[in-house]
């Protein structure tokens, strides 16, 4: 009898874990769905992003203030990890906080700045709330978030502040210890039986830890996802200048073999025409692309800079990421039912994403320079933008003809090629 | 003044320091034509030996790019790259900040691989090595100046400081815009939307640009770019502003003031 509880413990551990790592599983393949890119090489800058972008939240510190909240919120979360490893020994023994003794003083000094960052968080938390929903800051109030994305950040927020006080709770109805913060809950109790007290610390110790492995498991399917992804994100964010856009080899290679046809290749197997130019769907995208959408927290900074979205255009950076997220899980849900991908008659272009988005975009990487977590909505812009033009020849009739003039007259203006130095005689 | 192109440099014989790429808009458009000539009377000037390529020169495809046509991207840096390595061109100076990406950035991958600098990067050289002198008490002096950042030469290539040092020689009043350095905001025209109509919205990106230059009281709104400068034109223009605030480049500013 006396195992039942370890025996449902380490149960609900494998379940918790077992869950949470077929739906990472389910991501990680759906993020491989994307194209190759090769992001390999220079580890050691990558490393420094990882320290500074992800670990330091670098980006976060143009607003100092909220850097700050953030920054509790992330660092309480994290460290209270350590007791989390105790609770699950404890667990797993039957014992009751397991490192009390071999630690000694440290144990309650540890103790008491957990506790501390849980009152800073709830704290944070509760300040978070407020701007989200009564001072409803502008990204927050955005048509991006209606619906889902709006509840999903409340529950987040929600939900911290309920583990912490379970952890609270528990640490104040603990008889045989008291620490600094939980103690002033201590006269709430005051005519509780010793039992009552051992009950309720019982109980605020389950769900406390119940509500950390759902919480886990709640992750995946939220946007929250950024606390694990952001890492892999940094590391692999792009290093070139962000002006600079991805070469298309296969199209470099078409023009030199037009230019220099003794340079193309004889064999027919070099022959074989590229699959698609450009991006209509996620497959086309690449897996970094795709980390990209699943690394989007949707806190609307890049949309907050984009002079297109300012300016009342239907382009939204953030939409594009969560568009791309949303189409990507649409098709993950197919092979989750089918075995493989079949065709749904849908594609991330349209039904997702329309051209008057991506025609509004001025490429000014104000978006990319805005994200905490390294992640380039104008990348994905771009290769739609390709897609649209050398697939569909799709284009509005101004750049046709822009087009046109750089071709023939080698400006994007009607001019006389012939006159491109005249200014040089009027000096 | 003789403005010498590649080809008549190599007909005499002799190699330029440096070539000036001058960009469609400098060699086309009326306004960026004033830009250009400042420029080449700076170079002049100084005594820096140029060329331009004159009419061997040709869209770097940055447009196009970035509509979306890669096909013509890649037809128009072919040609420029045949050329220019052609020549055994090693450096290049441009006052376009979009060419400058292009050349800079993306024609290595092509196999163009050349020393590129953008102009004001070159003026602020320039002035540090004592070689451009300014008038004691130029036209600018004190006078209220704002800087609109280019997205291509600032987040594009981080490239924040050069225009400001320039700016501050001219011993005028530097006042920078809220949205400033890595938070500018774009004037709206890259991106090939200066070759289209604005999608739907409620107001044109170059006006809430121009408002928020006109907010800080300066007379003179500082571009590096002639795209910039076209919106920042067109947004002071909409605004009735012309007569008391001049939008000029960095270019202008130092030909004007050369003592």
């Amino acid at each position: 009898m006396q195992y039942i509880p370890q025996l449902l413990f380490v149960a609900l551990c494998f379940a918790a874990i077992y869950f949470f790592a077929k739906k990472a599983g389910e991501i990680k393949r759906n993020i491989l769905l994307g194209r190759e890119e090769d992001l390999s090489g220079n580890s050691s800058q990558r490393w420094k992003n990882v320290l500074l972008l992800a670990l330091g939240q670098k980006k976060m510190f143009k607003n100092p203030l909220v850097a700050f909240m953030h920054f509790i919120i992330y660092a309480g979360f994290i460290i209270i990890n350590i007791e989390v490893l105790e609770i699950v020994l404890d667990g797993i023994w039957g014992t009751h906080r397991l490192f009390a003794a071999p630690l000694g003083n440290v144990y309650s000094w540890l103790i008491n700045a957990f506790e501390f960052l849980a009152v800073s968080v709830i704290i944070v938390c509760v300040v978070f709330l407020i701007r989200r929903n009564v001072i409803r800051i502008k990204r927050f109030t955005s048509k991006d978030l209606n619906g889902w994305p709006k509840s999903d950040a409340n529950y987040i927020l929600i939900t911290e502040i309920i583990l912490m006080s379970l952890f609270l709770t528990m640490n104040a109805c603990d008889t045989s210890q008291t620490f600094f913060f939980s103690s002033f809950f201590k006269p709430a109790f005051n005519g509780v039986s010793e039992h009552g007290l051992e009950l309720t610390e019982r109980t605020c110790w389950w769900l406390h830890i119940i509500g950390i492995f759902a919480f886990l498991n709640y992750l995946p399917y939220s946007k929250h996802l950024h606390i694990i992804l952001a890492f892999p994100n940094a590391y692999y964010a792009r290093l070139q200048p962000q002006g600079q856009m991805n070469n298309m080899q296969e199209i470099q290679k078409e023009v030199l073999y037009a230019m220099q046809p003794e340079l193309a290749p004889t064999n027919a197997e070099a022959q074989v025409p590229p699959k698609k130019f450009g991006a209509k769907d996620v497959f086309d995208l690449s897996w970094k692309n795709l980390l990209d959408a699943y690394s989007c927290t949707e806190c609307g900074r890049c949309t907050a800079s984009c002079p297109a979205n300012i300016t009342g255009k239907v382009l939204s950076p953030r939409a594009i990421m969560m568009k791309t997220r949303d189409r990507l899980e649409e098709v993950g849900k197919i092979i989750n039912t089918n075995g493989s991908f079949t065709d749904d008659q849908k594609t991330l272009l349209r039904d997702h994403i329309t051209e008057e988005e991506l025609r509004a975009c001025t490429t000014c990487n104000a978006c990319v320079e805005a994200c905490p977590v390294s992640i380039s909505p104008l990348d994905i812009i771009l290769q739609m933008r390709r897609y649209l033009i050398m697939e569909e020849s799709n284009a509005p009739q101004e750049w046709n003809s822009t087009f046109s003039n750089i071709e023939n007259n080698f400006a994007p203006w009607k001019f006389a090629p012939d006159d491109r130095d005249l200014w040089a005689k009027e000096i | 003044m003789k403005v010498n192109t590649m080809a008549e440099w190599m007909a005499n014989g002799e190699a330029p320091e440096i070539l000036f790429w001058v960009g469609c808009a400098g060699s086309f458009d009326a306004r960026a034509q004033k830009i250009t000539k400042a420029f080449a009377t700076i170079l002049n000037a100084v005594g820096i030996k140029y060329a331009i390529l004159g009419k061997e020169e040709a869209c770097t495809g940055d447009p196009a790019r970035r509509a979306g046509n890669e096909f013509l991207f890649q037809m128009m840096a072919y040609n420029n790259i045949q050329i220019l390595n052609g020549y055994g061109i090693k450096k290049i100076v441009t006052t376009c900040p979009h060419c400058f990406n292009t050349l800079k950035n993306e024609y290595p991958e092509l196999g163009g691989h050349y020393e590129v600098i953008h102009h004001t990067t070159l003026l602020q050289q320039l002035i540090d090595e004592g070689k451009i002198k300014l008038k004691e008490g130029g036209t600018f002096k004190g006078k209220k100046i704002s800087y609109h950042d280019s997205c291509y030469l600032g987040r594009a290539n981080q490239i924040y400081e050069a225009p400001r040092k320039v700016l501050e020689a001219l011993d005028a009043e530097l006042i920078e815009m809220k949205r400033c350095r890595s938070n500018g905001l774009c004037c709206g025209a890259g991106g090939a939307q200066m070759f289209k109509e604005d999608e739907p919205g409620n107001k044109r990106i170059n006006i809430e640009r121009t408002e928020e230059a006109l907010s800080t009281g300066a007379s003179v709104i500082a571009s590096a770019c002639p795209f910039c400068n076209t919106m920042m034109s067109d947004g002071v223009k909409n605004k009735e502003k012309e007569n008391q605030v001049q939008v000029l480049d960095i270019a202008e500013l130092i030909a004007a003031s050369l003592a």
